[in-house]
């Protein structure tokens, strides 16, 4: 394998993860993000089903890519995503229906996240299937690292602790769910149910972005700062005039649907 | 009948405030954060959304209670509204261009977005799931996208207003339409003791 493609396949693992996060970067399939995070094992399952649709979907549009008519694309991406989302849902009822259950319409609304669309449409319909592929698996865990860290910060803060075996029932012991106890003990209780409500969702999501908006301005103000820098040393070493610094601009993010 | 006629208006009360759309069931969010600072598209949005959500629940329920049941496919649900859905929001795209030119060109745009759009797969998919019979079917389908439109209007009032404001950086843009929509949900929540 030469090294160029080599950069490529890894590239498009690597993005999805963390730099082009779909929730938090791209800000898409916001509904989930905020309905199944509520427990950390509905979270976690929810971001497996969607990988493996997204991955289902990302290789079976980039074999067909150059099939598929341009004027029918939407409609044909639709279909093909709604099979996946179809045999997910069957699978999951067969073997998990705790996870059915807990999930709910939300299973069925995979085929209308915005991601499995968008990576259709903006990668797999150009690339190999190998790295659509890739593609599809490094969106799928950046996905579900964002809703497992949605879905800890609410689990512990509402319900003050972890419950495993609720939903994957080959966690429990004795036949029971497992409780690990954080802001909760015998006699005292500091958790806030209101971070497991519905309100409590859009606080903690409207938060870590708030928190990653820092980080992102901080980064981009040293940025800058090193660059006025590097001008006016450069200013000052010739008798030229200084060059005007660039002005820094706060890119405004707008979740399309 | 009197009897149910009370509990259709009910259910239509409840979906739109007490289990509201974007608030408390969360379809639609990404709409809801997207199109909201203006409130003339909001609403435009919002009756698009009105229009497709009304007419996609009244064709689903035949189609799954007298075609895909007796046929022994009720599994195929989720790819045949899918299908109903993108197809019923070209008829409507062109019905209004035929009809009303003023009003297609101010909903134009956004009725593409409509097809992805969860509030639509979510009232079709919840009416099959919870197996509600054709009034409620179609109560959930009213209280639902009022519930939308009611939520985007005020929602877009409200983030014209807070433009003004001197915002602290970070929260700048999606963050603070986050905790707004929070805010607007623990409202809600207020509501919930009058579920019957």
């Amino acid at each position: 394998m030469d090294q160029i493609a080599r950069q490529r396949h890894h590239d498009s693992f690597v993005a999805g993860i963390i730099k082009e996060n779909p929730l938090f970067v791209t800000i898409l399939g916001t509904c989930p993000a905020l309905a199944v995070t509520k427990s950390f094992e509905a979270a976690l399952g929810m971001g497996l089903l969607f990988t493996f649709v997204l991955v289902g979907s990302n290789v079976l549009i980039s074999a067909l890519r150059k099939l598929i008519p341009e004027e029918i694309e939407t409609p044909a991406y639709i279909v093909i995503v709604a099979t996946f989302v179809t045999v997910v849902k069957m699978l999951t009822n067969a073997f998990l229906p705790n996870l059915y259950t807990s999930l709910g319409v939300f299973l069925s609304l995979l085929v209308v996240n915005c991601i499995v669309l968008g990576r259709a449409e903006a990668f797999a319909n150009k690339n190999t299937v190998y790295d659509s592929f890739l593609d599809g698996i490094g969106n799928g865990i950046g996905y579900t690292l964002a809703l497992v860290i949605i879905s800890l910060v609410r689990e512990i803060l509402g319900t003050g602790m972890l419950t495993f075996g609720d939903i994957f029932t080959f966690l429990q012991v004795n036949g029971a769910s497992v409780h690990l106890y954080i802001l909760k003990g015998p006699t005292w209780d500091y958790s806030i149910s209101l971070l497991a409500n519905p309100a409590g969702g859009f606080f903690v999501f409207g938060v870590i972005m708030a928190v990653l908006a820092y980080k992102n301005n901080k980064k981009k103000d040293k940025e800058a700062a090193e660059r006025r820098a590097k001008a006016y040393a450069a200013a000052n070493a010739a008798p030229k005039p200084a060059p005007k610094p660039e002005a820094v601009v706060v890119p405004t993010k707008g979740g399309a649907n | 009948m009197y009897a149910y006629f009370v509990s259709f208006l009910l259910a239509i009360v409840s979906y739109l405030l007490i289990d509201n759309v974007v608030l408390q069931r969360f379809y639609g969010i990404c709409s809801f954060i997207g199109v909201g600072n203006k409130t003339k598209s909001a609403v435009s949005m919002g009756l698009a959304v009105v229009f497709v959500i009304f007419f996609s629940a009244l064709i689903c329920f035949p189609i799954y209670h007298y075609v895909l049941v007796p046929a022994g496919l009720p599994f195929m649900d989720t790819v045949v509204y899918i299908l109903v859905i993108a197809s019923l929001v070209q008829v409507v795209g062109l019905f209004i261009k035929k009809y009303s030119p003023a009003l297609y060109k101010s909903l134009g745009i956004y009725l593409p977005l409509i097809t992805t759009n969860c509030a639509v797969l979510g009232v079709v998919q919840e009416n099959t799931d919870s197996l509600l019979d054709f009034g409620m079917s179609m109560a959930n389908a009213l209280g639902t996208s009022l519930g939308y439109l009611l939520m985007i209007f005020v929602f877009a009032c409200i983030r014209t207003r807070m433009e003004a404001y001197n915002a602290p950086r970070a929260m700048k843009g999606v963050p603070l339409a986050l905790i707004t929509a929070g805010i607007m949900a623990m409202a809600i929540m207020g509501l919930s003791g009058m579920g019957a």
